[in-house]
């Protein structure tokens, strides 16, 4: 009771900040949290808004889908054997660290304008921490699950359905909760470089016109979803933990 | 070298020669790719000329001040949230789901307040940051171990002398983890943002690049971008993982 309580404080606490901010810089700048929740109505009534919510909701399943299929499949082929999973874990880190949105001219430059690139982009985000860390749930399985497996006489099917999947999948959740929110900034970003299209060319539209109330309305917006989709994951992960 | 980095070094140039492969076969359209020797000779020839000296300085100027600010205020801010904790578990969750949310795209806002300029840049790339060195300031003073406190004890040590000798140390690990973090979040969110708007920097000068056709001196700057982020993070990691290796017993 107590920490919901806090979280209820915290959650004032940030709305106070914001009032008082869009005071002092003026609302101009930085519209109050009413007048931006009055926007997001707005916003939402009209059929227009919609199209742009479902460009980025398609552009954004595909590339999860695309991420967790890819991401998986390459950690398990890499992490299988223990020479190429040392062999390519760093040139994966590196991957994963590197300012992919120099990369986007390549995308744009292979795919074309439209939503193609956008989904080759968020994939490009998203499939190497789930290949990541699916290699490395797969180089921790305790070597003593093989030898039970083994000693059981259990089939292959059986060794992947009641052995493999259940300890790797704590992990792969983990990577798929990283790869859903960097698919998620991958087809944002690429919406807002050179697209006509979504919520990102709404929200670099919104900034050329100087409209902070549909800049902030949209931004939060998608916050929420990803915080919604960071807590299904979340609670997902914990359910298959074999701490639970 | 060990045998699994020979392997990843032939991989790694077996990959690039069978791009360069497919660029001067023809395989690969000249308008789409060009051959990485190709890249090579452009980014040499930026290096050489100097035409684009203005942008690097202006990108490598803005990392480091974000990265140093992110550092030393997510630091402070660890600091303060661990004296509190009452004040920790409330945000909590806040600090947990922060790096779900594509902060990205609040860089428009920021455009809007600060105009179009390194101010609004470093600010997204603080906002980026600065959480990753929070939650690893947090981490590294929960894991000092109690042992060392009773020693500080033992030695009737001031708390000044006790937070350089024995809590900054041992700590030291997981906050420079926390710096390493906090860098490559700010490499990318000044690059980010100066390719989606700016007046100047490599990020710009990439995007600038692509909008007239100049394929050659965008991939080279790509790779500039590429050499220089895979150089800095892989220096950052081995000093993380020797600090890493005092963790271990």
């Amino acid at each position: 009771m107590r920490r919901l309580g806090d979280a209820i404080i915290v959650f004032g606490c940030l709305l106070a900040m914001w009032q008082v901010l869009s005071c002092l810089v003026g609302d101009t700048a930085l519209t109050s949290p009413v007048e931006t929740m009055a926007r997001l109505g707005t916003l939402m009534s009209a059929s227009s808004f919609w199209g742009h919510v479902a460009e980025t909701g398609h552009a954004f399943a595909l590339a999860v889908l695309i991420s967790l299929l890819g991401g998986i499949g390459t950690g398990t082929l890499l992490g299988l054997n223990r020479t190429s999973a040392i062999v390519s874990e760093p040139i994966l880190i590196a991957l994963y660290s590197l300012p992919k949105v120099t990369l986007y001219p390549l995308v744009l430059l292979c795919f074309g304008l439209g939503i193609s690139a956008k989904i080759a982009f968020g994939a490009m985000h998203g499939l190497i921490p789930v290949a990541i860390f699916t290699m490395n749930a797969i180089r921790q399985i305790k070597p003593v699950y093989w030898r039970t497996a083994h000693a059981l006489r259990l089939s292959p099917r059986q060794v992947a359905l009641t052995l493999a999947l259940p300890a790797v999948l704590p992990e792969v959740l983990s990577g798929a909760r990283l790869g859903f929110s960097l698919s998620l900034l991958g087809v944002l970003i690429g919406e807002m470089f050179a697209s006509k299209r979504g919520l990102g060319f709404l929200i670099i539209t919104a900034m050329g016109l100087g409209d902070t109330a549909t800049l902030i309305a949209i931004a939060l917006l998608i916050s929420a979803f990803a915080i919604a989709i960071h807590w299904a994951l979340l609670v997902l992960q914990r359910h298959f933990s074999p701490w639970h | 070298m060990t045998r699994e980095g020979r392997i990843r070094l032939l991989v790694v140039a077996l990959l690039i020669t069978a791009l360069e492969a497919l660029c001067r076969f023809g395989l690969i359209a000249p308008t789409v790719l060009i051959p990485p020797t190709e890249m090579m000779r452009s980014l040499w020839q930026i290096l050489v000329s100097g035409q684009h000296n203005a942008d690097i300085i202006s990108t490598f100027r803005n990392v480091l001040v974000s990265s140093i600010l992110a550092i030393s205020l997510g630091f402070a801010a660890g600091l303060t949230i661990h004296a509190l904790p009452r004040l920790r578990t409330a945000i909590e969750p806040v600090l947990a789901s922060y790096y779900a949310v594509p902060t990205f795209m609040f860089y428009p806002l920021f455009v809007v307040v600060f105009g179009v300029n390194s101010g609004a840049i470093i600010a997204i790339a603080v906002l980026l940051s600065v959480v990753s060195m929070i939650t690893s300031t947090l981490s590294g003073l929960d894991r000092i171990p109690a042992v060392l406190h009773k020693t500080a004890r033992v030695y009737h040590m001031t708390p000044p002398s006790r937070a350089i000798f024995i809590d900054l140390p041992a700590a030291a690990p997981h906050l420079f983890g926390g710096a390493k973090l906090a860098f490559a979040y700010a490499l990318i969110g000044v690059i980010a943002s100066e390719f989606i708007l700016s007046g100047e920097g490599v990020g710009y000068a990439i995007a600038y690049a692509y909008n007239n056709f100049d394929n050659r001196v965008m991939y080279g700057l790509m790779l500039l971008v590429i050499i220089a982020a895979v150089i800095a993070n892989a220096a950052l990691d081995a000093v993380d993982r020797r600090l890493q290796t005092r963790l271990r017993p």
